[in-house]
């Protein structure tokens, strides 16, 4: 699968949290390829482990209770997971950076923006204070922030403006894969398509890949190359965002699909998906979505399918997926 | 950390550190502004008496504090001596004025000595969790178990009545109390956030520790020591007043209050002044961490 153009790719990658309550079983077996200059967006419910595979790649997991167990996550084509604590210390922020959910609570409130922008500068880059109080200043412009702004703290900007600055630390060392765990889950309509539209000029302008994790498939369509749905711990469907927004073949893509509001029609109840995520430490033998599908058959539930090649780079973890529709 | 602050925006807003906009908070409560005003006149009575001893070669301490003059014991209030003589016909007022040292500055160096040794404890226990987190606060429960009046009393009691002692002893009893906020603090400021974001860019744990989680945990830590002078200077007190602390004749409120007791029939004022002053300091003290508590929290901005 990996070719030249191959910027990241996570293989058979297991994470689980050993807690007293059992094993949660949070990712089992998750392959994602990303393309230098390209944005893979991974779309599912909440709980399906789309944030512990994005912590996974920069080894972020809190341990204990986390644990990866297997898999390889190749950046550039070195392992990750077998780096030492101090090499990785050198990827973070420097080739793989990080925006946090909530912007309110990712800054420190105790030091000014223009300082935290600097302490990641200085982190990475042999260059004296002024010349990274220079760099910081230009990435806050950057960001659509004046830079006299700098010497505020956090609690006097807006969230938007927050985000604004996170994405300025993120971006400040130039990474070439920058993981957007839900970056306009906190912020309001009008200012997500603002955050966006940054996030992608600025992407564009550095040719940054992207790992776009949210649930919101509006903004996978606007933002993504590629299309990864998750649904407990695994990829069900994968593919181009054409492939997958065209011609998806999971029955949890078009239920998801389904449960758009629809702007023409005019509806009383909106479509949902029956049922709730299986418990992660007692997940069913086969299909993890068997329980919710209204297809399955005793085969489902016998052992996981694999995923399935159905034309292009659409893949499916379904066994239904060559049959017709 | 803040070099430009004074500098007026384009965009208007004033720069505020959350330091600056806690002290703004903190004048706004009158009370605790009264109690800040009486401790800085505390500390100036304090370093003022120390001034006049270097400069008059304890002169004045040793012919007026105290000297005995027992042909005017138990003289009420006059003119000339507004606060009355003692027992041993010396001036209330200079030995009150000379007993503040003792108490404000042991009360401060003893909760520095349990602020540091039981911050350290509680910061190691609350940030590497786990065993280490076990071991030091089960051995925080124990001394803890001890009353700790109970616990000075004994450490005084074995190892002499000396000022460096009674110190050790009145640190020592503070530390769990110390290690409890401290820890309390860096768990809930540890899985912030902005920690992680910090750790997602490749920062190091000291950066982590000095410019992330120590910073955001001060608040707490410093009501608790303020609430804590006042503590240790209430077990000061307490220890002299049973003899085991300032031994006489070097003023102090609380073995003057204990010497006073058996006058207090006939002659009021020895026991009263002592008194107030010990339960002025307190009530100050006091005061200025309720304030501060509410000044450094950050939900009550307005």
């Amino acid at each position: 699968m990996a070719d030249n153009n191959t910027l990241l790719q996570v293989k058979d990658l297991v994470i689980r949290y050993e807690t007293d309550d059992g094993v949660v079983e949070a990712l089992n077996g998750v392959s994602i390829e990303i393309h230098t200059g390209k944005t893979l967006g991974l779309v599912g419910e909440t709980g399906a482990g789309k944030t512990t595979l994005a912590k996974g790649v920069l080894r972020l997991i809190p341990s204990p209770p986390g644990k990866i167990v297997s898999g390889e996550v190749l950046y550039d084509g070195k392992d990750l997971l077998k780096l030492s604590e101090e090499e990785m210390r050198k990827i973070r922020g420097k080739h793989i950076s990080m925006i946090f959910q909530d912007p309110m609570t990712s800054l420190n409130p105790v030091m000014t923006v223009r300082d935290q922008i600097m302490e990641v500068i200085l982190q990475h880059n042999n260059i004296s204070k002024k010349e990274a109080e220079k760099r910081a200043d230009d990435m806050l412009e950057l960001v659509g922030i004046p830079a006299e702004r700098g010497h505020e703290y956090p609690h006097q900007f807006s969230g938007g403006m927050k985000q604004r600055v996170i994405i300025a630390i993120a971006l400040a060392c130039q990474p070439k894969l920058l993981i957007a765990d839900e970056p306009t889950t906190a912020l309001d309509v009008t200012i997500q398509a603002q955050v966006l539209d940054l996030i992608q000029k600025l992407k564009t302008r550095d040719n940054t890949s992207m790992l776009l994790i949210t649930h919101d498939l509006g903004v996978v369509a606007q933002t993504c190359d590629y299309v990864g749905i998750v649904y407990a711990g695994e990829i069900v469907e994968y593919g181009t965002l054409r492939e997958v927004y065209k011609d998806m073949r999971h029955p949890y893509t078009k239920g998801l699909m389904a449960s758009i509001p629809n702007l023409v029609e005019n509806v009383r109840r909106l479509q949902t998906i029956e049922g709730l995520m299986p418990d992660p430490t007692n997940l069913p033998k086969g299909c993890k979505f068997s329980e919710r599908c209204k297809y399955a058959t005793d085969k489902c539930r016998e052992k996981v399918p694999d995923m399935v090649n159905v034309g292009g780079e659409h893949m499916v973890r379904c066994i239904l997926a060559n049959e017709e529709k | 950390m803040k070099k430009d602050n004074t500098k007026e925006l384009s965009s208007g807003v004033k720069q505020r550190s959350l330091w600056q906009d806690a002290w703004r908070r903190f004048k706004k409560n009158k009370l605790a502004m009264v109690g800040l005003v009486f401790l800085a006149v505390l500390v100036v009575i304090a370093i003022g008496t120390i001034v006049v001893d270097i400069v008059t070669n304890n002169y004045i301490y040793e012919n007026y504090v105290i000297k005995q003059n027992l042909r005017g014991r138990l003289e009420p209030p006059s003119a000339a001596h507004p606060l009355g003589l003692d027992e041993f016909g010396r001036d209330m007022l200079l030995r009150m004025l000379w007993a503040v040292r003792s108490s404000l500055f042991m009360g401060v160096i003893a909760i520095l000595i349990s602020g540091v040794l039981g911050g350290l404890l509680g910061a190691v226990a609350g940030y590497y969790g786990n065993k280490t987190d076990n071991i030091i606060m089960r051995a925080m429960d124990i001394l803890l178990a001890i009353p700790s009046m109970l616990l000075a009393i004994a450490i005084v009691a074995a190892f002499g009545t000396s000022l460096v002692n009674v110190l050790l002893a009145i640190g020592i009893s503070y530390i769990p109390t110390f290690a409890r906020t401290v820890r309390a603090s860096i768990m809930t400021v540890k899985d912030q956030e902005y920690v992680e974001a910090a750790r997602a860019v490749g920062a190091n744990d000291a950066t982590i520790i000095f410019k992330y989680i120590i910073p955001n945990a001060m608040a707490p830590i410093i009501v608790q020591t303020t609430l804590g002078v006042a503590g240790a200077i209430l077990s000061i007190a307490g220890l002299s007043f049973i003899g085991m602390g300032v031994q006489p004749p070097t003023p102090e409120w609380g073995s003057m209050l204990s010497s006073a007791r058996t006058y207090i029939r006939d002659s009021w004022h020895i026991t009263v002044i002592p008194g107030l002053g010990i339960m002025l300091t307190i009530l100050a003290l006091n005061v200025v961490g309720d304030g501060l508590r509410d000044a450094l929290d950050p939900r009550l901005k307005n």
